[in-house]
């Protein structure tokens, strides 16, 4: 928001809450790729440290929610305002989402772990890298685009999630083939198979932060829209 | 939406503002406003102070034709013909619409004769008919129970909200079409204004209401239309919950959501 308010203190408290929803999404960004970087190296400590950071995470979710109602409550917000305050609301619950996906593959990793498996197998876990490194990518977008209320980058954002698809799909195709060849990977391949639909999940987070980002700016809420459609309309 | 003829969608229109200009002597206080008033809905003019929507709502019923200095050019068209210049009995006209100020205005005398008063001057009606007519208004104003044990005591010794209540019912006892409402409940405290609002909606099943308001939360609280007003212009006027959810006009927009400096 470029310009401000009559109440000099209604700007702090929006800032605030959008710094806030920032930093929970650097907070969930970092948990997904330290959750993959665990897994890549077989490494639960890592998986550990990412567990622990899942509390915090809620507890930001918990505040922030808070604060919307409190700021709803003293200010009746309107228009814009008010349109910023829903979309933060969506926000923080797909950010949280995003948390959990990442404590799912930490536990994964703990497990896979636990039950002996390492790189020696030779599971694609590059592949899986990959995903993440897409996936995490667009988060880190859809929150850029969301600290700049920039349309033009949350519409790249919807665009691209279709890639993040193909990935999963072909990643499922890849573990199936392992599993057929050495029916003793069966196991730890469907951990990895949920692994890829965690990432995927990631992916579709970002995505519905993109689509709150256009609610907010043009106040169209562009959701179950193709992306075509969706660029025709905020054109 | 088209940006000069502003005609809510799918309403039976009451009254049609065309080009209508307002003057306080060299002051051009009401820019060329073209709008529709739908029926029997509540219609709300917000706005900083000075933009105009008073002036409006006093042009409805011509009330500026008390002071000489002040002249309207355009039309507001009510049933066909244009009540800025129609020769009708301007009493005729304001007996069609109503009008209740932002101070409750008691009549120096009691709470019956208060309703009474008005219908008096256009209808003569036998006293158990002007019975009938004191409690039906008073009942519509949502002021019977309260005053209906002493209806012979001053209509001043009432509270606030009960007056104000008391000059709807006045209001309203001679059967206008339209009934306008500047700022009702300014001088309200919220228990009042809440009665008020009550009452706006409910009026509404039988008239068509403008209400001018500074409380941009009444307006959205009790209206179906809203107009947003900027010096003397007419700057969006559309449905309530498009002019607050998602306003058309950037200036709308920073009215609302108290931008505006």
């Amino acid at each position: 928001m470029n310009d401000r308010h009559l109440s000099t203190q209604f700007d702090a408290e929006l800032s605030g809450i959008s710094t806030r929803v920032l930093e929970m999404g650097g907070m969930v960004e970092s948990q997904v790729a330290r959750a993959v970087h665990a897994l890549v190296t077989f490494n639960s400590e890592i998986a550990s440290e990412v567990l622990a950071t899942e509390e915090r995470v809620n507890q930001t979710e918990v505040e922030i929610d808070l604060d919307l109602s409190t700021i709803i409550a003293r200010r009746q917000p309107t228009a814009r305002d008010l349109r910023l305050l829903i979309a933060i609301s969506k926000t923080i619950a797909n950010l949280e989402r995003v948390g959990d996906e990442a404590a799912r593959i930490a536990r994964t990793v703990q497990r896979l772990v636990n039950s002996g498996v390492s790189s020696r197998m030779r599971l694609p876990v590059n592949d899986l890298a990959y995903e993440s490194e897409l996936a995490v990518s667009q988060l880190r977008k859809a929150l850029d685009a969301f600290a700049r209320l920039d349309v033009e980058r949350a519409v790249e954002v919807l665009k691209k999630d279709d890639l993040i698809d193909q990935e999963f799909e072909g990643l499922l195709r890849k573990l199936i083939t392992f599993m057929m060849e050495d029916p003793r990977t069966i196991s730890s391949s469907i951990d990895l198979v949920f692994v890829a639909k965690a990432i995927e999940r990631v992916g579709d987070h970002a995505k519905n932060l993109a689509e709150q980002i256009i609610y907010i700016v043009k106040g169209m809420d562009v959701r179950h829209n193709s992306v075509g459609a969706v660029e025709d309309l905020v054109r | 939406m088209d940006a000069k003829v502003e005609t809510p969608v799918g309403e039976q229109i009451k009254l049609s503002v065309r080009n209508l200009n307002f003057y306080y002597g060299g002051f051009h206080a009401l820019k060329n406003i073209t709008l529709d008033i739908p029926e029997k809905k509540v219609t709300a003019f917000i706005g900083p102070s000075g933009c105009g929507k008073s002036t409006l709502l006093r042009a409805f019923n011509r009330m500026y034709e008390l002071y000489p200095e002040q002249r309207a050019e355009g039309e507001i068209i009510m049933d066909g013909s244009n009540l800025l210049t129609s020769k009708d009995d301007v009493s005729l006209i304001r007996a069609k619409i109503g009008m209740v100020f932002q101070k409750p205005t008691p009549f120096p005398m009691s709470i019956y004769d208060n309703i009474a008063f008005g219908v008096k001057l256009f209808e003569s009606l036998p006293r158990v008919e002007m019975d009938e007519r004191v409690e039906w208004a008073l009942k519509k104003a949502a002021l019977w129970n309260e005053v209906k044990d002493k209806l012979g005591q001053s209509g001043s010794g009432l509270s606030g909200g009960q007056q104000q209540r008391l000059c709807i019912a006045r209001g309203i006892a001679i059967k206008p079409e339209v009934l306008l409402l500047d700022e009702p409940c300014s001088a309200l405290d919220p228990i009042s204004t809440g009665k008020i609002e009550e009452l706006i909606h409910e009026l509404k099943t039988d008239y068509t209401v403008v209400i001018v308001t500074h409380n941009m939360q009444q307006a959205a609280r009790s209206s179906d239309y809203t107009a947003y007003m900027y010096l003397g212009d007419l700057i969006e006027f559309g449905r309530t919950q498009d002019v607050f959810m998602r306003p058309t006009k950037k200036d709308t927009e920073d009215y609302i959501t108290g931008r505006f400096g």
